[in-house]
């Protein structure tokens, strides 16, 4: 099937990954206004691309399962884009403008 | 098994072509059966990913609704908790996918013993979660059971913050149900373990569940700052 990954890169990923939890901890503390939750999310990300590399070993898929992994953000992003296109600009307009 | 045919087929060809006793007749050889395996998990995540993205959408919609109401929550959120969480769920990641790695190398006994770790982490994290619930009944800060409800402190708060803590309820509660089925199927992976079923040639089983379990593992990553972590930084009570 496919080559295996060493011990190693597994304790590697994990440590990253912790180390990012902790960072993400003590980041969270800082006052970084709206930038806050941007950093938060973005620790976020890269910590579930980790796993998804990684541990899941998504890397060493064939071309269609990393495909349909992909797939599934791409509809996500289509999910929370229409949520956010609504709700996020409702209030762009001033209260009883018709359009 | 008994019959001729597959005596004989199984000792004069080599490895590669015997049929591996778990190949299903549909499939042209074990590498395919595996690769559709995993796609069909995939494609089960994918339903996943739906599943909480829908409630991931809609949390982010009332907490731009209501930024400083959910702020709030925070003095009644234990960061520590949702970081020893997570901790406990990245660990457990790692052993299960040492898991997977030991029956692909057919080490039978540290496939169980990564087995019964990953378990171990997984129960550590609901036990974690079940104090932590504790303290929100006692700090009567669960909604929608009448008499566990009391944000008197920030009264301007007390209906918004009672969606922020649903969502909190919500999600945290899906995902725990998620852990409980992980632990079931990490149960019924260890006793296939047990009985020999997986070899270099076959663990497909332990594959998939693993990759389950490690999607539950991602939920938690985003719940944890976007629950535990939300105004951290200034006091609004």
């Amino acid at each position: 099937m496919h080559s295996i990954p060493s011990v190693r890169t597994y304790v590697i990923i994990w440590a990253t990954l912790t180390v990012m939890t902790f960072v993400t901890y003590y980041v969270a503390q800082i006052e970084l206004g709206a930038w806050n939750i941007v950093v938060a999310l973005l620790i976020a990300f890269f910590k579930m691309m980790l796993v998804i590399l990684f541990f899941m070993n998504v890397k060493a898929d064939s071309p269609l399962t990393k495909l349909f992994a992909g797939a599934g953000f791409f509809w996500l992003i289509l999910l929370l884009g229409q949520f956010f296109i609504d709700y996020l600009t409702r209030t762009w307009m001033p209260e009883g403008t018709m359009w | 098994m008994a019959d001729t045919h597959s005596t004989v087929a199984e000792h004069s060809e080599p490895d590669h072509t015997a049929h591996s006793p778990h190949l299903r007749h549909h499939f042209d050889d074990m590498a395919q059966q595996f690769d559709s395996a995993t796609l069909g998990m995939w494609v089960f995540l994918l339903t996943e990913i739906m599943f909480f993205g829908g409630m991931f959408g809609a949390y982010t919609v009332y907490r731009a609704m209501y930024p400083e109401a959910f702020a709030s929550s925070s003095q009644y959120m234990n960061p520590l908790y949702g970081a020893m969480n997570t901790a406990v769920l990245i660990v457990s990641s790692l052993t299960m996918a040492l898991a997977v790695r030991a029956s692909r190398l057919g080490e039978q006994k540290a496939l169980q013993l990564f087995l019964i770790l990953t378990m171990i982490f997984g129960l550590a994290f609901l036990v974690i979660k079940g104090f932590e619930y504790h303290e929100h009944w006692v700090d009567n800060k669960v909604p929608l059971f009448g008499g566990h409800w009391d944000y008197s402190e920030a009264p301007q708060f007390a209906r918004q913050a009672q969606i922020l803590f649903c969502f909190y309820f919500f999600m945290t509660g899906f995902h725990a149900l998620h852990m409980v089925v992980g632990l079931g199927l990490m149960t019924t992976i260890f006793m296939m373990a047990r009985r020999g079923t997986f070899s270099p040639s076959y663990f497909t089983p332990v594959e998939v569940s693993g990759l389950y379990w490690h999607f539950v593992d991602i939920v938690w990553i985003f719940l944890f700052p976007l629950l535990y972590l939300i105004g951290r930084t200034k006091k609004l009570i």
